[in-house]
């Protein structure tokens, strides 16, 4: 459903700062994938992300979504299709505004927006059923600032709001690198719920090893620009955190990875 | 007897100022953004309409209409220059600014224009028998709170509360599928429009436009604003914040009428309110330091 060919970005490029984020990447979601991304830091997992969502444009290469060239989509047409989270919780909300405006915002992504009044009553009825599966008794604070939630409930609600009209592709930055340990498996558990219950394809970019094992049905380990490792299925049911180590160790033999990248891996 | 007549007055040049001062609210507070185009677009509002009346003959509320129309074409030249040509967003309303001052003077075919023994808006009431200043207060409020009311309703909608989702986080409106670029430029225009209306208002009750009666207005705006959150607070619903903007105009009015009448001359002025704003947006980090040393 999604395929990337060819994809190169560089950035500063011709200057002192040239940076090669990301080399001829080819890569195929299929339908309902839950692909996993590890890698390094500076290893071009967000950068990939970024450059599906359209936040940059891609030097070379083409992106395919449903058979349909978004390569040179503007951010805001891709949005259409796609639900997102960031690794900031304050990113993905407006925090001046109350729980059930963000939502109704999220609600219309990709719609025209008219002149017709922001949030319906029915609406609010669906919103405070929607909030009561997360858990966190934000169907009582409806009408609360989003500015007043903590970063966990705020990245709950923003994964809410990614959800809320079904995108075709769901994007999650390291969603849950900049919360506690245990609000993240919270939120991770809270994505695997929804994800599983509307089939959703998605691509999650994690710093955390167990994360990427743990979760999803697809693995991609990323370097310095490439894609070095994929696997999928049996394969990728039985992987270890050690076999991962240990892939990393036999690149670091041919000098390819190097101790800050490990370091970046943060095992636990 | 002098003040009272003197705080009358005053009122009614807050309402008929409140309108610019609701304009200056939508870049300033719901986009974030420090708009200089209104000591252009306040002043082109004035031009337009003494002009339309005083050389077309047009009839003074229609011309009202036209500068309105006038303040939302110059709002989006500043976001054109800011959107599409990526300029800083002051520095863009700077460039608008100083382009309107040689295209007001065009307008005007000279520096002003006088609108004496002349119809404008107040005549009806004159006509009545009323003062010059209330007609001013009477036409200043209906305007003032009928803007309110639908500035109420727009920021409701969907458009409306995307523009403030714009004004809060760029990037969470572009990934729900919304230009943001097209959100202020909607914002830039609509807030120009009601600057230029106020300017067209002001012009026909002090009886004449002139090249420089914008100067000075994003600063006279923000006073207004901040006096508004000072006296009212500001953690309350959409509509009690616009009100508050209409009477921290009016109350600005009066504070400089006291000032002036306990002997300040008028080109003081300028001086008193960029020190009243200075010392109003430097406060928060005053109080920060103070509650730092303590702690």
């Amino acid at each position: 459903m999604l395929k990337l060919s060819k994809v190169c970005k560089t950035f500063n490029e011709g200057t002192i700062n040239e940076k090669r984020a990301l080399i001829d990447i080819d890569l195929e979601l299929d339908e309902g994938d839950f692909v996993t991304v590890i890698g390094g830091n500076g290893a071009g997992k967000s950068t990939l992300l970024n450059l599906i969502a359209g936040v940059h444009d891609v030097d070379s290469g083409s992106i395919v979504l449903d058979g349909t060239d978004i390569t040179n989509q503007k951010e805001h047409m891709r949005a259409k299709f796609l639900g997102r989270v960031f690794q900031d919780p304050m990113m993905g909300t407006a925090a001046s505004m109350e729980i059930e405006e963000n939502l109704a915002i999220a609600r219309r992504r990709g719609q025209k927006r008219s002149l017709r009044w922001g949030i319906t009553h029915e609406e609010k009825f669906h919103y405070s059923e929607r909030l009561k599966s997360l858990d966190l008794g934000l169907e009582t604070r409806m009408h609360s600032k989003v500015g007043l939630l903590s970063g966990g409930q705020r990245q709950a609600l923003t994964l809410l709001m990614a959800t809320l009209k079904k995108p075709r592709l769901l994007l999650l930055d390291e969603h849950t690198a900049a919360l506690d340990p245990k609000t993240a498996q919270k939120v991770l558990a809270l994505t695997e719920e929804i994800v599983g219950r509307d089939a959703l394809t998605t691509f999650m970019v994690t710093h955390n090893m167990r994360d990427a094992i743990r979760y999803g049905n697809r693995l991609i380990m990323m370097n310095e620009g490439r894609i070095i490792y994929d696997v999928r299925g049996e394969e990728k049911r039985t992987l270890q955190v050690s076999d991962l180590l240990k892939k990393f160790e036999t690149m670091d033999a041919e000098g390819a990875v190097n101790d800050r990248i490990l370091l970046g891996l943060k095992v636990e | 007897m002098g003040i009272l007549l003197a705080m009358q007055g005053a009122v009614s040049q807050g309402v008929l100022w409140s309108i610019m001062t609701l304009g200056l609210f939508i870049t300033f507070k719901i986009l974030n953004f420090a708009d200089m185009t209104v000591d252009g677009s306040f002043a082109l509002g004035g031009s337009i309409s003494a002009v339309m009346i005083v050389k077309l003959g047009l009839n003074p509320y229609v011309s009202l209409l036209v500068a309105f129309a006038a303040g939302t074409l110059a709002g989006s030249i500043t976001g054109f220059l800011h959107t599409k040509l990526k300029i800083p967003g002051i520095l863009a309303g700077i460039l608008t600014m100083i382009a309107l001052y040689s295209i007001n003077i065009r307008i005007m075919g000279q520096a002003n224009t006088p609108l004496l023994n002349i119809k404008t808006m107040l005549s009806l009431f004159e006509d009545l028998g009323l003062e010059k200043t209330t007609g001013s207060l009477i036409i200043g409020s209906v305007f003032s709170l009928g803007i309110v009311f639908i500035m109420y309703w727009f920021f409701g909608t969907e458009v409306g509360s995307v523009i403030r989702a714009t004004g809060d986080n760029e990037r969470m409106v572009r990934a729900q599928g919304v230009d943001t670029d097209s959100m202020k430029n909607i914002g830039l225009m609509i807030s120009n429009g009601l600057v230029a209306l106020s300017g067209a208002m002001v012009a026909q009750s002090q009886g004449y436009a002139d090249v420089g009666m914008g100067t000075g207005t994003i600063v006279i705006g923000l006073a207004s604003i901040i006096i508004g959150e000072v006296v009212f607070g500001r953690r309350f619903s959409f509509w009690y914040r616009l009100l508050a903007v209409v009477l921290g105009s009016i109350i600005y009015r009066v504070i400089i009428a006291v000032v002036l009448q306990l002997g300040l001359k008028s080109t003081d002025l300028k001086l008193l309110t960029a020190v009243i704003v200075a010392l109003a947006l430097g406060i928060p980090v005053f109080q920060k330091n103070v509650s730092k040393r303590r702690a």
